[in-house]
């Protein structure tokens, strides 16, 4: 998912706390998998965000195969779902596809 | 502030599911430069969907996702301009017809309608708000995450028997839920989830409330025959009870009937509205496959290029004018 270009980062099990929950900036957490239909809808979406938002807000990704320990320890059980962390703290989830519009209305009080 | 673009397409394709898709492939290949609005989740129900084992060519089967992103590029290849934006309204009267996303609108001559059907939901308490803490739409997406787990599966059609055989893979444990004692499922699918061990049926049996603190944790029941009311543990509910055309975008601008599908002309795409054409399972009551949606997408874009071709003959043959 994340090439060269890519505006988001990879997080996994192991670096969840320091780029995450220890980041200074608010992160958006993208919980995907490659087998997920919805994932890959909203993938691009996440993209222009995060290159739009650069600086005051991270967008991550954490592919839930690969990494389930985090999926579980947030209660993750329907991807996507997109948890914005704040000061290491989970403050908004949402779950399931949506646009650009409504995802930048749902973050507006945050970024 | 709205602003509209001078540029007057030929024809916007509204929709992104196997209709949507190959209306964009042969408008394209017809050099028409379609125009595709494939809305925030493009791609349609097969995006949620598992294994397809019933279309043509793909003869091991092929999953959703993959059969929609290789429509996806196929549309692409021969140059449809594909936008993933939801349209906001339409005006579908007169030579030119007008899409408008957020603030920008769009002109076209035709328009080719392929919005597809949402997913149905039970409509019962504890269901809207438990979604994503154990309630799911897509099984292909969730099943991963009930591992070792009794769940439940709601419906009597080829999706729910495809889903609870699906989510064997993961549970310990799939209870099917239908209200009646048939099923609409067809008899291979049927079979193959009754013959699954991991599978027990429970007919009769309609859900009155999912429960959970916030997280599922099981159901209420109800027998429909006797009335007796019961409840089943469950972490995981899957809902699969069929599909509503969605057809609120353009409700009161073309006709619809009962039950809000677009009527068409006869064998035609054609609409009620001059110009304006329909295709895919936002038209069909009855047939509702991946190859029936794409099958009509494809009736809509050559339906769309001759209507356009007879508007540019009669207006370089005008007929005797009424009104002079």
């Amino acid at each position: 998912m994340s090439s060269d270009t890519s505006a988001t980062v990879a997080v996994t099990d192991d670096s969840f706390s320091s780029d995450v929950l220890s980041s200074s900036t608010p992160v958006l957490v993208d919980f995907w998998a490659t087998w997920c239909g919805p994932c890959k809808m909203i993938a691009p979406v996440l993209e222009e965000i995060a290159s739009e938002k650069a600086g005051s807000l991270t967008v991550a990704k954490l592919d839930v195969d690969a990494n389930p320990g985090t999926a579980r320890d947030f209660q993750v059980v329907s991807i996507p779902t997109l948890i914005l962390f704040k000061d290491g703290k989970p403050v908004k989830r949402i779950v399931g596809t949506k646009g650009k519009a409504a995802l930048l209305r749902e973050l507006s009080d945050v970024v | 502030m709205t602003s509209t673009s001078s540029t007057i397409h030929d024809v916007i394709i509204i929709g992104s599911g196997p209709a949507g898709y190959t209306a964009a492939v042969y408008a394209a290949r017809a050099q028409l430069n379609p125009l595709v609005f494939e809305g925030v989740q493009f791609g349609g129900a097969l995006m949620t969907t598992t294994e397809v084992e019933n279309y043509p060519g793909f003869k091991q089967g092929i999953t959703g996702p993959e059969l929609m992103e290789e429509m996806r590029e196929q549309a692409l290849r021969f140059g449809a301009d594909l936008r993933m934006e939801d349209v906001d309204e339409v005006s579908l009267d007169g030579p030119v017809k007008t899409v408008t996303v957020g603030d920008e609108t769009f002109q076209a001559r035709a328009v080719i309608l392929a919005m597809g059907a949402a997913a149905r939901q039970l409509g019962v308490p504890g269901e809207m708000e438990r979604i994503g803490t154990g309630v799911s739409t897509c099984a292909t997406c969730d099943g991963f995450f009930f591992r070792d787990q009794d769940i439940a599966v709601i419906g009597g059609g080829d999706s729910a028997m495809e889903e609870a055989t699906f989510l064997t893979r993961f549970a310990r444990s799939v209870t099917l839920i239908h209200r009646r004692e048939e099923f609409r499922a067809s008899k291979i699918m049927l079979e193959r989830a009754k013959a699954n061990p991991k599978i027990t049926f429970l007919t009769n049996t309609a859900v009155t409330e999912v429960e959970g603190e916030p997280k599922v944790t099981g159901l209420r029941l109800k027998d429909t025959f006797t009335g007796e009311e019961s409840k089943l543990a469950v972490t995981g509910v899957f809902v699969a009870i069929g599909h509503d055309p969605r057809s609120s975008l353009v409700a009161g601008k073309v006709e619809l009937d009962d039950e809000g599908y677009v009527q068409v002309k006869g064998r035609t795409t054609s609409t009620s509205i001059d110009g304006v054409f329909a295709a895919g399972d936002l038209v069909d009551h009855t047939y509702r496959q991946a190859i029936t949606a794409a099958g009509s997408g494809c009736s809509a874009a050559i339906d769309a290029e001759r209507w356009l071709a007879d508007s540019d003959d009669a207006e370089l043959n005008p007929t005797v004018s009424t009104d002079s």
